[in-house]
Order: C-alpha cells, then structure tokens, then sequence
C-alpha cells in the first residue's frame, strides 16, 4: 500500500515537472533554425571561409540584440569542401533532419545548381551566396540569390571594352559551374556588344599552371583576355601572361573580389580590370551612398574581428541573413510559406551587393548599378577611370 | 577546332615547348620523390604529395623570420624528419603488412597530414617568392619567353637526379637499401638493418618531396589540399618513365608536359587530361615496365 502510494506520487511528481517544463518552454519563442552550407575548404574556400565567418558574426549580433521578433537564430554551419556532391547530401540533412526554415549558401554555382530542386521540393527556402545567372533562371519559387548577376557582369565588362576600342577577346574560364556559367554569358552577349571572341577555352579548376593555354590565346592576336573563375588559378592568370609575353588588358570577373587573389598574383596583377560590389571601397563612397553606412559597419565588424580584409564574398552571406530576417520580420511569423512570400515583395533593402528589389520574377532583386569597375593599382583595389 | 595547326611559326612553337617543360618540369620533380621509398620497400608512398605541401608551408611560415634559403633548408630538415616519424609510428608498427596493406597506409597517411595542415594553416593559398626575379621577369630565348622559376624546377631536380643516381649505385647505404626491396629477408641475412633502411627512404623521400615543393610552390601556389592531384600526375609520370629509376621520371615528366601541351595547342584544352590517361593505359597494357624500364621486374629497380 505505502509502495504503491510512492509510486503514484512519483508520477504525479514527474507529470507536474513535465506539465511545468512545458509551460515555460512554451512562453519563449521558438528558435528559428537557419542552415548553411559554405565551401569553408577546398578550391573555393576564398569564398566560403569568409562567408561562413561573416555569418556566424552577424547570427551572434543578431542573437545579443534579443533575435528577430523575440525568436533566437540558431545557425547551422557545414562546410561542402567545395563540392557539388556534398552540398547534396547536406542540404537533404539540413532540409529533413535539422527541419531548418531556410539554408543560406552554398559558396558556388556549381552546388548551388546541384541543390536547386532539392530545396525547391523540399518547400525550404535558398538564399544562395553564388553568382550564376542559372541560379534565378528560370525561377524557382523558393530559390533566391544575392551576389550580383553574372549577365550583368558580362555586360559591364562589355562596356569598359567598348569604350577601350577592343573589339576581339579570348575567354579563359574555369570549368566548374561559376566558369561555364559565366563563358555561356559572355558568348550570348558578345555579338550583341559588336566584340569577337576569337578563342574560348575551358581549364581545370586545380590547374597548376596556365602558360600552355594562355599561349593558344596569344596565338589568336587578341586585344584583351577575359579569365571567368573563382579558383586559384585567377591569380595565376596575370603571372602567367606576362611571363610569356602576352600584353593585352586582362579583365576578371566579380569573382576576383577578395584581395588575396591581388597579393597572390604580386605585380602582375596590377592593371587588371574587374566588375564588382561596393564593398572593397567602401571608405572612397561618398557620405550621401545609400550602402556607405552599412559596408563601413560590416567591414568595421569583420576586420575588427577576424584580422583580415572584408571580401565580397563574405557580404554575400551578411546579405542572405539580412534578407532572411527582413523576410521573418515582414511575415511576422518563421512559416516557411509566409517568409518566402515576404521575401519575394521585398523593395529598397540596403545590402552590401546593391539595392536588393525582388519581385516574383525576379529573384536577385539587385540591377547593373550593383556593379562598379575596378582595378588594381600598386597591389590595392581602386575604382577605373 | 585546330586552325592553328599549319600558321605555327617558331617562336609559337618555343613558346609552347616552354610551356610543356613548364608543366613537365613540375611532373617530374614530384615523381622522383616516389622512386625513393619504391627503390627500398616497393610500395607506392601516396603521401608523397602530402610531403610536398608540409615542406613548402613550413618554408613559407619560416620566409617570415628568416631568409629564403635557411627557410627551405629548414623546411626540408623538418619535413625530413617529420618523415622518419611517420614511418616509426606508421608504417613500421605494420610489421608483416603486405605491400598491399602498406600502399592502403600511406592513402591514410596522406588523408590525416591534409587535415593535420588544414588545421595548422587554414585554407588559404599562399606561395613562397620567386627565387630569382618576380612574377612578371622571363628569360626570352627565340622570341618565346619562359619563367626563371621554371629553369629553377629543373636545376633543382637535375641536382637531385644527379646526387640520387651515383648514391643507389655505389654507396653502401644505397645499394643495402635497394637490397631491402629485392628480398628484404636476404638483405637481413647479409646483415643489413632493413628496418633502418625503410625508415631512411621515408626521411629522404620526405626531404626531396619538401624541397621539390619549395621550389614549384611560386609557379603552383600551394594550398592544404594540392597534395593529391599533384601526386597523382606525380605517380603517372613515374610509371611512365619506369618505376624506381629517377633519372626516367625526369625524362618521362618532360615528354607528358610537351605532349599535353601540343595536345592542347591543336585540339580543345579538356582532351590533355584524356590524352595523359590513354598514355598511361596504353603504357601500363604495353610496357607495363615503363617507358625506360627493362624487361624483368627486378631490373626495374636498378637506378
């Protein structure tokens, strides 16, 4: 009788304890689970790295400030290693496992693409940090990107030539997503920019040297040469092309906007041409620049921080949180549904790429003006004149 | 796809055999590393690329406090050793190992140094300075121009070639280490510590495979996880030339380099990979000894 009079106390006990807990649990918010997935290491860990820093930088601000709407931001790292293969298995963990609301990342086209439907059926929400135009064309409901589009790259570049009188290029790209993607745009806008591309020539992203394809364009008497990628080998093209004398601009792509490719690539890199984000200047801005008051800030954070320059790259990452948060705080809700619709009506959100303008059709949300041209003089960025 | 084949003129033509001994040169330097431990155990080392990565890391961390020279000197002593403990902790502890086995060790070797680097060094590329000019300097040679660094590659492995060669052929400690492959149980009756001997060629493997990536390290860059498709090219060249016989992969690395690179110059880039593997294929079903290497198995071991 005693023993049976401890035993019901004791549940009687526990279900009170678990009654309470529950009431507790229930008057905090819950966390809104974030997922990412950022080539940390590999052959594009010059983007990953930072990005993966940046965001683990900002979720923590986020966090210390009280979270968005009351909810904490519980962010979950993975590093791909640069590979589309394990961006795969990643995102299905992220999406069925850790049951995240959306994933920020991966680093590259080339993942991204490779988890595009995965994220799109899995009704969880993508905001890729990767710059090919593929990304957002055709548009997939849940899948948005914030680096700037890589067609309007291509036509920014188009227009420094025009105006240079080069009219007859080689096109040397990597060949992994971001280098196919971006040769495909330049081939499509060519014509319609009146510039020849007399050679167009793909490499391997681990290539070790360059000076065998770089000899094939000198071959053709091209006037500049366009190299499309985001490997080491960006900076291996500039060495490569002066060691065989081969004197002709060079002109990059967005990806080039992280200043370890300029100090990898010693004297030689100076004189090349690139399009790219506001970030790398952001102290040359004028007061009155509508991203000015935010690049200095993330910049201040990152630098103050991690000890070492801000790329582009990593505002990539800072701009996926930042619309994600935008996006929970419109919806006022962390429903999968109701956050990818208050993304897709976001207008004027200032991010470190641009202006961010999403519409249902447009999934980048961000204009050719997102682009300034730069150059490198004396192993520093500087704006082109 | 090859307009250019017949309009080459001659200093087109250089330009693209120095750019074939450019790519070559580095081949060649990786794959002497793999002979030394094949010359005294008969396995495949394919930590080899790894042994490159440490030594030009350790030489780019030191070109910070002290001159270039004492840094690779440096790198290459601590490589060497690191080397030698690899090959106490690992490798001899796997005692009656086939050479199977062995070979299966040193892929898991080579997986615990990338991740052991990436933890000391980050992810970054980085590069040691050009040893003789910088980045834009080139020595034009029949108005075709070539990097000084490249004549650098080859001086050095024509060095190494040349010390290796005489030291597997006359010394005592070389031709007792080339006994340990042939029968490492005859070579323990004639009274030779083989074990010693197994732990040598890993140190002096290590040691060549340092300096080798010091010296491409400002042509290549080097990063944590280049190790790998380095070896691999590394390891083809070697089988191409004959294995164990250093003086073959230098020549072997050359003739891939120059052939990729006219491979490239007619058709598109992405068939030169294609091209090196129907050569290896076409060597490993034809001459499985290599290209200069003599008929019988054993003799392939002779320097």
């Amino acid at each position: 009788m005693r023993k049976q009079l401890v035993k019901v106390t004791g549940i009687l006990v526990l279900a009170i304890v678990i009654a309470i807990s529950g009431i507790v649990k229930a008057a905090d918010e819950p966390t809104i689970k974030v997922g990412a997935i950022f080539a940390v290491t590999g052959g594009a860990s010059n983007l990953g790295a930072p990005e993966a820093k940046t965001a683990e930088m900002l979720v923590e601000k986020i966090n210390k400030e009280g979270g968005v709407k009351g909810h904490k931001v519980e962010l979950i790292v993975k590093d791909s290693g640069s590979k589309p293969e394990n961006a795969i298995s990643l995102a299905k963990q992220l999406i069925e496992e850790d049951k995240v609301l959306a994933i920020i990342g991966p680093s590259t086209s080339g993942e991204t693409m490779a988890i595009k439907n995965i994220c799109q059926e899995g009704n969880t929400i993508l905001l890729s940090c990767a710059a090919a135009e593929d990304i957002v064309n055709p548009v997939a409901s849940y899948v948005f990107k914030t680096p700037q589009k890589d067609s309007d790259a291509v036509r920014r570049i188009f227009q420094v030539m025009k105006a240079k009188g080069i009219t007859k290029i080689g096109v040397i790209t990597s060949n992994d997503g971001f280098g196919i993607a971006g040769g495909k745009q330049l081939a499509k806008l060519a014509d319609l920019a009146g510039i020849t591309i007399a050679i167009s020539e793909a490499y391997d992203k681990q290539e070790t040297d360059l000076t065998g394809i770089l000899t094939k364009v000198k071959g053709k008497d091209v006037n500049a040469v366009v190299n499309w990628s985001i490997v080491p080998a960006q900076s291996m093209v500039a060495k490569n092309m002066k060691q065989i004398g081969l004197d002709v601009p060079l002109f990059q792509s967005h990806g080039y906007g992280n200043i370890k490719y300029v100090q990898q690539g010693g004297e030689a890199a100076n004189g090349t041409i690139f399009p790219c984000g506001r970030l790398l200047i952001a102290e040359l801005l004028p007061d009155s620049n509508p991203q000015k008051a935010l690049l200095m800030g993330y910049k201040k954070d990152y630098e103050s921080r991690y000890k070492e320059d801000a790329s582009t790259f990593g505002g990539h990452a800072y701009d996926a949180i930042l619309i994600l948060v935008e996006g929970v705080k419109k919806a006022d809700s962390i429903d999968r549904d109701k956050v990818r619709d208050a993304i897709e009506n976001l207008k004027g959100l200032v991010g470190t790429a641009g202006i961010f303008n999403f519409s249902s059709s447009d999934h980048n949300g961000l204009g050719m003006d997102a682009f300034e041209i730069f150059t490198v003089k004396d192993g520093k960025f500087a704006i082109y004149k | 796809m090859c307009p250019g084949g017949k309009k080459m003129n001659l200093p087109q033509v250089v330009q693209y055999c120095f750019a074939g001994i450019t790519v070559g040169s580095i081949y060649a330097i990786v794959a002497i590393g793999f002979n030394i431990i094949y010359n005294t155990t008969g396995i495949i080392n394919f930590a080899q690329g790894e042994f490159l990565i440490v030594g030009a890391m350790t030489a780019i961390s030191l070109n910070h406090f002290v001159p270039l020279p004492v840094a690779i000197l440096l790198a290459v002593v601590i490589t060497t050793l690191l080397g030698g403990l690899i090959e106490l902790v690992f490798i001899r502890r796997a005692q009656n190992a086939s050479v199977l086995h062995l070979i299966v060790i040193t892929i898991g070797i080579s997986i615990l140094m990338r991740e052991a680097m990436l933890h000391i060094w980050d992810e970054k590329v980085r590069s040691l300075p050009y040893f003789t000019g910088t980045g834009v300097s080139t020595i034009t040679i029949f108005g075709a121009h070539i990097s000084p660094q490249v004549l650098w590659v080859l001086g050095v492995s024509a060095v190494i070639v040349m010390g290796l060669t005489p030291f597997f052929r006359f010394t005592l400690t070389g031709r007792a280490m080339r006994a340990c492959a042939d029968d490492r149980m005859a070579a323990r009756l004639c009274g030779i510590n083989d074990k010693w001997m197994v732990t040598l060629s890993f140190m002096l493997s290590a040691g060549i495979g340092a300096l080798a990536g010091c010296v491409i390290s400002p042509v290549t860059q080097t990063q944590y996880d280049m190790g790998a498709p380095l070896a691999i090219k590394g390891f083809t060249v070697a089988i191409l030339g004959g294995l164990g016989n250093s003086m073959a992969a230098v020549v072997a690395g050359l003739l891939l380099g120059l052939v990729e690179t006219f491979v490239m110059s007619q058709f598109d880039v992405a068939y030169k990979e294609a091209v090196s593997i129907v050569i290896l294929l076409l060597i490993l079903v034809f001459r499985p000894s290599g290209l200069f290497g003599k008929h019988e198995i054993t003799a392939m071991r002779a320097v």
